[in-house]
Parts: structure tokens; sequence; C-alpha cells
């Protein structure tokens, strides 16, 4: 099998296993919908009030779906021991893990962005900031996946490792939100973001190339 | 090997043996100890006494003495911890997983002490002992970068697994440094405008200036003196069935 | 200049001691803890060790 067949076998199987448990792959969704349709309750209805917070409030919740979401990335296979053969196989691994969070961003980061304008509705934003919103978040997500599954690989095999995991990948996220969600605020207010796009993208970029190498060095680390 | 002197690839040879670093740390750590509290006194008494007021903010600047270095130090620390880290995930050198992890908690004392003290100079300044000031966000994310490198080594029984994982998270970290601190400084000017950052001090004067070094130099010895006390602890521990950790029960 | 001038640093004593103070602590803290851990650990060790020869 080349490695690109295994790449694709990896996302395959991934998102078989994933279809098989649609209960479940809902949950990140609901609760991004929740966590939205709460800040109103919190801050009050004021339309002026909600347009100005939107784009914090959405990525800050899209940010806390993507970490819960986190921990589903190699639990399972962890459990039931195909992890190990993921790590035995002549693939380099980074390439078979790059090929998990990419399942794994289709499954749950996908669905956010899909959601992201009804949610953008509701908070009042403007049509001009949805398209960049949207596009910050295609940007922006998939890097979420790429640094949490470091985070992840770290704390897979500790048994209460979802605190830790926050701790461990929530400061790693801070740019990713700083740049995203003052492109959306930028756009509501009629300015160019090109300058906040190209920088994404350049940290996806990044993320794409360096996060798969520490995630299964990571992962050989928890596996022994 | 030829590029490293023989005598300096032999120190390191030698420091990388868990009794002969015991035994030399413990004959080191009393003269670094002097060292730090002349330099101590000594920068003190310049930063307190000898150097004039400053003309905007009066004696409240002389916080710089202690706030400064250690915001240095706290950065300073975290690339040693990641270098260590890295040393000893590359040729599972014992000494430097522990050097590592011994680093953390100084680092984040240096960072905390940042932090408070940078509050405590913002209140008379801002009159609010909190800002979102550039400088002040890096440092608190910085302090959460080490609070999550400390988290989870204490979640990790094994402790050379758990050193292994502290290093790929402080290699990661130390990536990622910079594109936060630059992120987080973008953030703040696009947010407050251009404030006047009051704690910058491009021209300051060399009577004022020279204290300031004098700390850092000392807070440069006391990062290595807290951090070597901490990395003897943590090697007695680890070792503890080792033949040296026996003998030296005996002697007590 | 005399002591009381020092004390009060131009008004902001409160400030600059608070500071100064904090600093002390957490460094005493953060440099004694080890030492003390590490006397607590061999003490432990040597008792241990007593226990077994005689056993």
């Amino acid at each position: 099998m080349s490695l690109f067949q295994a790449f694709i076998a990896i996302i395959r199987r991934d998102l078989l296993l994933a279809f098989r448990r649609r209960a479940e792959m809902m949950n990140p969704l609901f609760f991004f919908i929740i966590v939205v349709s709460l800040f109103p309750l919190g801050v009050g209805a004021q339309p002026h009030l909600l347009q100005t917070i939107a784009p914090g409030i959405i990525w800050v919740s899209a940010l806390l779906a993507a970490m819960l979401s986190l921990d589903g990335l190699f639990r399972s296979d962890f459990d039931d021991g195909s992890l190990e053969q993921i790590l035995l196989s002549p693939h380099p691994t980074s390439v078979l893990i790059l090929g998990k969070i990419f399942a794994h961003w289709l499954v749950t980061g996908l669905p956010l962005i899909l959601v992201a304008p009804l949610l953008a509705e509701f908070l009042g934003m403007p049509g001009d900031a949805l398209w960049v919103l949207i596009k910050t978040l295609l940007l922006g997500t998939p890097v979420l996946s790429l640094i949490g599954a470091i985070g992840v690989a770290l704390t897979v095999g500790l048994r209460r490792g979802g605190m830790i995991l926050s701790l461990l990948v929530l400061p790693l996220y801070v740019p990713v939100l700083i740049f995203a969600s003052n492109a959306v605020e930028m756009a509501s207010g009629g300015l160019p973001v090109d300058a906040q796009m190209n920088i994404l993208a350049a940290i996806l970029c990044l993320a794409l190339v360096l996060a798969p190498l520490p995630a299964s060095a990571a992962l050989k680390m928890s596996m022994s | 090997m030829s590029i490293i002197p023989k005598p300096v690839g032999l120190f390191f040879h030698k420091m990388a043996s868990p009794p002969h670093f015991y035994r030399f740390t413990g004959r080191l750590i009393p003269w670094l100890s002097w060292i730090f509290l002349i330099l101590v006194v000594v920068g003190l008494y310049g930063g307190l006494v000898l150097a004039p007021a400053d003309y905007q903010q009066g004696d409240s600047f002389r916080i710089i003495y202690i706030h400064v270095p250690s915001a240095w130090m706290s950065l300073f620390v975290y690339v040693v911890m990641a270098v260590a880290g890295g040393i000893g995930l590359v040729w599972r050198i014992k000494l430097a997983e522990i050097v590592a992890i011994s680093s953390a908690s100084v680092g984040a004392a240096f960072t905390f002490i940042a932090l408070v003290t940078g509050s405590l100079w913002g209140k008379p300044m801002w009159g609010t002992w909190w800002v979102w000031d550039a400088r002040l966000t890096s440092e608190l994310i910085l302090l959460f970068l080490y609070l999550g490198v400390i988290g989870l080594y204490g979640a990790i029984d094994d402790k050379r697994t758990a050193s292994r994982a502290v290093a790929i998270l402080a290699l990661v970290g130390v990536v990622n440094i910079p594109i936060i601190h630059y992120s987080v400084e973008w953030w703040n000017t696009l947010h407050q405008g251009p404030t006047v950052s009051k704690m910058d001090k491009p021209s300051i004067h060399i009577s004022m200036l020279w204290p300031m070094l004098v700390m850092a130099v000392a807070f440069k010895l006391y990062y290595v003196i807290a951090m070597l006390q901490r990395a003897r602890t943590e090697l007695v521990i680890r070792e503890r069935n080792s033949q040296w950790v026996k003998t030296l029960l005996e002697s007590i | 200049m005399n002591w009381q001038e020092f004390f009060a640093m131009g008004g902001y004593a409160f400030y600059v001691w608070f500071s100064y103070g904090i600093t002390f602590v957490v460094m005493l803290i953060i440099a004694i803890s080890p030492i003390i851990q590490r006397k607590q650990f061999l003490r432990q060790q040597a008792l241990r060790l007593k226990r077994q020869d005689k056993s």
C-alpha cells in the first residue's frame, strides 16, 4: 500500500466509524449552538451590543467546541489498540496522524462552519461579515484540530486528561482567536481584512507542516 | 566533537553522571549564593537609593528593578527549558530532563512576579490594577503555558515518560511564543490605539540603567541556584535505589 | 537622605514595598522548598534503610 493509499484509508475508516455513531458526532455542534445562544441571555439582548461582540462570541464558542471534541480524536483507537497498529505501520506516523486529524476535522469542524451563518444571524451580524466569518472558520478550525492533536496525543494515556488538555491547548489557540475574530470585526465595519486572512493562511500552513511531528512523537511517548 | 574543546566536552560528560552532578552542584551553590547576595545588595542600593526619582513617575518607577529582570527571565527560562527538554528527548540524558522540569516552576515564579509587579506598577500609573496591555497579556499567556507544563508533569505518574511529554510540550510552546507575542502586540495596537506605554523607557539614563542590569545578572544567578536545588531534589528522588544515593544516606 | 523619606518612596510606599515584598517571598519559597523536600526525603529514606538492615 502506498503512502497516499494509506492516508486515504485512514480517513475513510475514521469517517465510517464516525458515521456509525452519528449521535456522538452532533454533540460538539449542539454545544456550539447552546454556548452562543447563552450569551444574549447573559449580557442582555441589545442588538448593538450583540453585534459588537458577535465575532468574539462565535469564535470563543468555536474554540471551546473544538477543544471538547478533541478527546474523541485518539480515544477509541487508544482503547482498542488500533493506535498501536498505526504506530507500527511502515508509513511515517505523522502523515497517518494528519489523515486522522483531517477526518476529525471533517466530522467536527465542518459542521461548525455550516451552522455558523445561522448563529451569526442570531447575533445580528451584517452580511459582509458573514462571508469573512465563514472564511476565517475555514482557515482557523483546521488549525484548532492540528494544535489540539498535539495536546490529545500528550494526554491520551491519562485517565483524567480532559482538564489538563484544556490547560495545554487553549493558550496555543490565542493567535488564531485574535486574528480570526479581529478579521470578522473589521469586516463588520466595512474594512479590508486581507492581512488577517493571509496571516491565518500562513498559520494554517505552518500548523499543517509542523503539528503532526510533535503529535506523532507524543503518541509514541503515550504508548510506551 | 572537534569544535568543542576537550576540557569542555569532558566537563559536560562528567556532569551527565548523577553523582558527579550532585556533588559538584552541592559545592557550587554556596558560591553562587554569595555572589547572588552581593549583586542583589549592590543592585538594590543602586536602584532604591542612588538612582534619582523619575521626573514623570516619581519613586514608583523603582519597581522596574524587579519587574523588568523577572519579565526577561520568564522568557529566558522557557527557552532554556525547551532546549534542555530537547536535549533530553534526543539523547535521553537524564540530567537534561531534570534540568528542564526543574526550570518550569522557577520560570512560572518569575512570570508570576512579573505579572504582580506589573499590576502593582500599573495601579498608580494607569489608575487600575489591570490593563490589557500587550506586555502584561503576553506575560499572562506565558504563565498559562508554564502551568500547562507543570500540570502535565504532575499528571503523568512515570517520571521518565512525563519528562518526554514535557519536552515535547515545551518545544511546541517555544515555537508558538513568538507567534503569540506578535499576535498579542498586534491585537493591542488595534484595540487600544497607540497607548502611551509608560513602561517603555527607550532612553533610560545610565544612573537608572546600571542597577537594572546588575539585578538582571542577579536574577539569572538566582535562577541557576533555584533550578539546581530543584534538580538535586528531583535527582535524589528519581535515583533513590541507586548505589550512590545509598552511600549518601549512610553518611547522614 | 533620611530613613523616613526613603521608606515613604515619594508617596508610592505601598506599591513599591509590596512589589519587593512579594518578590522576596516568592523567591524565598521557590528556593527553600526543594531543600526542605530533599532533607525530608533523605531522612525518610535513611530511616527505611535502617529498618531494612535490622530485619
